[in-house]
């Protein structure tokens, strides 16, 4: 059997519950990775080792006495956007630097509850806003891949510090592609489900129409067996959905032969380098091959997914981080003069450029003579967008695309123009917009470094992009691949 | 459209954000090239289109029983606050 670190969630859940190894000896081995990765990756902003070794502790003892839950003694982290009781929870901004959450979001005491072992708190964009992990506060991440590069973003710490095997698994966000574009560029799984299956109670809101928590993991077994645990209802959200979730690990093994594949026609564009599309129709072979069926799909209002997301996340955003005022919690600015002068000096030094960038357009876009002809426009062409793929689902029983239109790029290299940034998420965040559950998976490697598949279903269809996953990776070997240096 | 450095200044204010002078340059440029990036919604037909405001079509926000849920907490949460005094949160004074 593989060193601790090179095994997925569900061998390292099934190993501690036959006891081949200790929670203890597992959690304490990964401390030690994180701590030697910390300098050259920055996935971390808060590690938790000593709370963290306490509960490995119980969760051996509990073990020992046959008990336990699915996840008992598995050590996973959380991206900082997850408020965690009596843990800072930054949210990648200053703004929340001196933040200690006095309560748990539902995703985090769940799957406490499941019995995972908290081992942190990841790196992400500030407030989850970019596509990078250059927005955070705390640093950039980098791609363990090759350091010179971007994790992507805005889960890149999570996404990091999977695809270097500092956790089996992490948490994440996903609002136009946080947990599926990061996914891609670090050659791991990544799983967004659809919007309010997964509770977003304690999940700190960038843009509510759209935000959904998620997983970052090796594999999409592994993404189904956390799932399990933190999707269903919630009454401290919302807009939690009340149906019951389906046992997403015993779906996986269901064959995919007679399967109908809507190829995304729209995201074979011009901007998809031609490398990138090459793993992607490799990876429609592969499913072919299984017993898929293909057959091309044409969205035509697909093309404006960004240009409507830039109008109704900003929005959303501008709404949501108004209550950033300097008053309860969060950064206060030095000897207000008064009240106005608080609220300004206090936003003004506690959010980041692109935070403040995002908070000016969704402020414009919803004030007096802009909202009809931007807000209320994007909100038609979203129902046109969103009318698209229900239509395309009679046909097909997912649709398949790339999850980026390119591989990781440079630091700095896309920091000065807003717009090439937000076109990383171009494949991204058409699902986002309909609510629709999407998986990324890794299909290959253009000079070194990962390519990622994209698989859309149907609201609530995760079983099947869950087991279209996992049939894939049974026929693959991309998403085993760990970078050099990390294995 | 390009906007000036009265409308930064204003939507600023409106955001309740205090901007360097170099700021407002940065978002005079970025805003601009945004709200011409998106202005190509523009060329959608959208007539007769209903705006799309829940991602799940059909399902409306829930309501609960107005009951009391959470207990008091207000020292816990306090500890997160710049300042308060006698349970209460302190800010500049309001009225002279």
């Amino acid at each position: 059997m593989s060193a601790l670190h090179l095994r997925t969630l569900t061998q390292l859940a099934d190993g501690l519950r036959r006891r081949s190894f200790s929670s203890v000896e597992l959690v304490a081995d990964l401390l030690a990775r994180i701590e030697k990765s910390q300098p050259s990756l920055n996935a971390f902003i808060s590690v938790t080792g000593s709370e963290a070794l306490e509960a490995a502790r119980a969760a051996d003892r509990t073990l020992a006495a046959g008990g336990g839950g699915p996840l008992t003694g598995v050590p996973i982290a959380h991206k900082d956007i997850f408020c965690t009781e009596g843990v800072r929870t930054t949210c990648g901004s200053r703004m929340l630097d001196n933040f200690v959450s006095p309560y748990d979001a539902t995703v985090v005491a769940r799957l406490r509850q499941a019995g995972a072992v908290m081992l942190g708190k990841t790196n992400m964009d500030e407030f989850a806003m970019g596509s990078s992990n250059e927005t955070s506060f705390y640093g950039p991440v980098r791609n363990p891949w090759n350091p010179q590069l971007v994790p992507g973003g805005s889960s890149g710490g999570s996404a990091a510090a999977v695809a270097a095997r500092l956790v089996p698994a992490a948490t994440a966000t996903d609002t136009g592609g946080s947990i599926r574009q990061p996914a891609a560029l670090c050659g791991i799984t990544g799983m967004k489900p659809t919007y309010g299956r997964v509770s977003r109670y304690g999940m700190i809101a960038f843009a509510s129409s759209l935000d959904q928590g998620g997983t970052l993991s090796a594999s999409a077994a592994d993404a189904a067996l956390l799932l399990r645990e933190m999707a269903g209802f919630d009454p401290r959200d919302s807009t939690s959905v009340d149906t019951p979730v389906p046992d997403y690990v015993a779906a996986l093994e269901e064959p995919i032969a007679g399967l109908r594949i809507g190829l995304l026609a729209e995201f074979f564009d011009k901007g998809l380098d031609a490398d990138n599309e090459r793993c992607v129709r490799e990876g429609l072979r592969v499913l072919e091959g299984l017993g898929a069926k293909v057959r091309p799909v044409s969205l035509p209002n697909l093309p404006m997914s960004v240009p409507v997301y830039y109008v109704v996340a900003p929005a959303e955003a501008s709404s949501n981080l108004a209550r950033y005022d300097g008053v309860r919690f969060g950064h206060r600015c030095e000897k207000p003069r008064d009240l106005n002068d608080m609220y300004r000096r206090s936003r003004g030094e506690g959010f980041g450029a692109e935070v403040k960038r995002r908070i000016m357009t969704g402020t414009y876009v919803l004030s007096a003579g802009y909202y009809d002809a931007y807000y209320l426009k994007a909100q038609r062409v979203r129902a046109l967008i969103n009318a698209d793929f229900i239509r395309a689902f009679e046909s097909v029983d997912v649709l398949i695309g790339p999850t980026t239109p390119t591989p990781a790029f440079p630091i700095g290299a896309k920091t000065s123009d807003p717009i090439t940034m937000y076109l990383n998420d171009i494949y991204t965040i058409g699902a986002n917009l309909a609510g629709l559950p999407a998986i990324s998976v890794p299909c290959g490697f253009v000079g070194g470094l990962p390519v990622g598949l994209q698989i859309v279903g149907p609201h609530f269809s995760e079983p099947r992009v869950l087991t279209v996953a996992h049939a894939f990776q049974r026929a693959t070997d991309w998403h085993s691949q760990v970078p050099k240096g990390y294995a | 459209m390009a906007l000036t450095r009265e409308q930064i200044a204003s939507i600023a204010t409106l955001a309740r954000l205090e901007l360097t002078a170099e700021e407002v340059s940065l978002y005079q440029e970025s805003l601009s090239s945004i709200l011409e990036f998106v202005g190509a919604l523009e060329r959608t037909d959208t007539t007769e289109v209903t705006p799309m405001a829940h991602p799940l079509p059909g399902l409306t926000q829930r309501l609960r029983a107005d009951e009391v849920t959470e207990g008091d907490r207000h020292e816990r949460y306090q500890q997160n606050a710049p300042s308060t005094a006698a349970g209460l949160y302190l800010v500049p004074k309001v009225i002279e």
